[in-house]
């Protein structure tokens, strides 16, 4: 009968030709084929010194921003790690006291956020869940360990440093519309 | 027995029955929204106009329209009367307009927001809402108070619905808050920094639309949709002892009232279960409670489907009409 898909393919016991029986012509060939990838470019980088380029909005290691201020972002809200297919946030809120408003930009705060590095598929959903701005990912790779329980990064190894110098630009990995939105101080979040 | 057509279904209701619950007894999507009505408090409804619903005809004898929209939480259905919700584009838009204004002093801080998941607010902006706002007026700014030991007052978040102080009059021995001021200063508030103790109070919380009364125990603990809901139910010599309990893992965090379809608790619970109760032993545990697929509280939640939606899932879902 005939096959409905066409991909199967019939085996025939064909006779090789007099020019294929003697093999060298293609022995030759496959030698040129095989010169020729020394004048190619080369498919691999001689890591760590050199590096390849990187896009900007390469999906990498989480950060967790703070705002203008050094204030953190996140607010705990929970919507990243229900937006994670992979279930890999977990974290635990508290509330801010009196006199931690330099610390925390709202009410609310994470005191445990955790990102289990082994999960993740790096999909990116937790930073388009993100109302606050708070999570990102970065250019920055996640190093390799001895320890499954070293993967389980917290949130020491997630927010970004109060240093101005040492702030994580997320601007391009941003929208035009989202730059644009940021501009107008009338609403609370840009304040 | 009067006989209403609500968007083109026709139902028989008792003398001086409500449109809004009218549309209830049909069920569906054909009932309209409502923030403030609640059908176990007495004298509620009439203040959020969320309900407003066209009268395409006001009775059989009188088959002129009702010259504006109506509440229909508060206005009793005539013979004949003809009714459209969701098929006049007038209601849509005037609803849109009513979202506009419960939000003028509503902060959008829904991420930090405990009703965040449950809310009526939410649900009812996500449905009606616009993106954005017209108004360049600042938000009413008030401090978070606790009144009582148990229940935190967010003032910024009320959308002044008095439901809770139906509570307080109708469920409680002696009222201990109402609002202050009126018009566009009002506020709740209690009798000068006093506290409220009532053996009931703790059910402000649940009648609450949005997350202005929250629950103190259970504040910031988790998000409604890592919690699984669960029907529970201990002998109490004070209420009827069946509640929703809201667990993760083997931890109670939280206890409510259950909420149904139209999101008002069948019973009202007391304090001592509701603040007091937290531990799995307290409790008989009957089964995971039912929550609508669309709901985010869903997500991971499983529950027995019945047998009739086994033979014929599409019947199944078109009877339980979510």
């Amino acid at each position: 009968m005939k096959s409905l898909t066409n991909r199967s393919k019939v085996v025939s016991n064909k006779q090789m030709t007099f020019w294929e029986r003697i093999y060298f012509p293609a022995i030759l060939n496959g030698m040129r084929i095989t010169f020729g990838h020394l004048f190619r470019r080369k498919a691999t980088v001689q890591y760590p010194e050199a590096t390849r380029e990187f896009s900007d909005i390469y999906r990498g290691k989480h950060v967790l921003k703070r705002d203008d201020e050094g204030r953190e972002r996140c607010t705990s809200c929970g919507l990243c790690a229900v937006a994670c297919p992979a279930e890999a946030i977990t974290m635990v809120s508290a509330e801010r006291k009196p006199g931690e408003e330099h610390l925390y930009r709202e009410e609310k705060y994470a005191a445990v956020y955790e990102i289990n590095m082994l999960r993740c598929i790096f999909c990116g959903d937790c930073e388009e869940a993100c109302p606050k701005e708070a999570i990102f990912l970065t250019k920055e790779l996640v190093k390799s360990e001895y320890q499954r329980e070293k993967f389980i990064y917290g949130k020491d190894e997630l927010v970004e440093s109060p240093d101005p110098a040492k702030r994580v630009d997320v601007s391009k990995r941003q929208t035009k519309e989202v730059l644009e939105f940021k501009k107008d101080k009338r609403y609370k979040h840009n304040k | 027995m009067p006989k209403v057509t609500i968007d083109n279904i026709t139902i028989d209701v008792e003398e001086g029955t409500t449109i809004l619950n009218a549309a209830r007894k049909i069920g569906g999507r054909i009932v309209p929204p409502a923030m403030c009505y609640y059908s176990k408090l007495k004298g509620s409804g009439g203040k959020c106009r969320t309900c407003l619903v066209k009268v395409a005809q006001s009775s059989a004898k009188d088959p002129r329209p009702m010259p504006k929209l109506v509440a229909s939480c508060s206005t009793p259905v005539q013979d004949g009367m003809v009714v459209q919700n969701l098929t006049s584009p007038e209601v849509a838009e005037a609803r849109k307009g009513i979202v506009e204004f419960l939000l003028l002093n509503h902060p959008l801080d829904c991420p930090v927001c405990d009703q965040a998941g449950e809310c009526d607010l939410q649900d009812l902006s996500f449905g009606y809402g616009m993106e954005e706002t017209a108004t360049e007026d600042d938000r009413r700014e008030f401090p978070v108070i606790d009144i009582g030991d148990k229940i935190k007052l967010h003032m910024n978040r009320c959308i002044l619905c008095y439901r809770c102080v139906y509570v307080a009059d109708q469920l409680t021995d002696k009222r201990l808050h109402g609002i202050l001021y009126r018009g566009d200063v009002s506020e709740i508030s209690t009798f000068i920094g006093n506290a409220v103790t009532n053996d009931f109070s703790g059910n402000m919380i649940d009648v609450c639309p949005v997350g202005a009364l929250t629950d103190k125990t259970a504040r910031f603990k988790s998000r409604v949709w890592f919690l699984k809901p669960m029907d529970a139910h201990r002998a109490c010599g004070k209420c009827p002892g069946k509640v929703a309990i809201w667990m993760f893992g083997n931890e109670i965090y939280r206890v409510t009232g259950r909420k149904d379809q139209f999101g008002e608790v069948e019973e009202f619970i007391c304090n001592e279960c509701r603040f007091e109760k937290k531990e799995p032993g307290d409790w008989v545990i009957e089964g995971p409670r039912h929550i609508k697929r669309q709901s985010v509280i869903s997500a991971n939640h499983y529950e027995e489907m019945k047998k009739q939606s086994i033979i014929d899932p599409i019947a199944g879902e078109m009877n339980k009409q979510e």
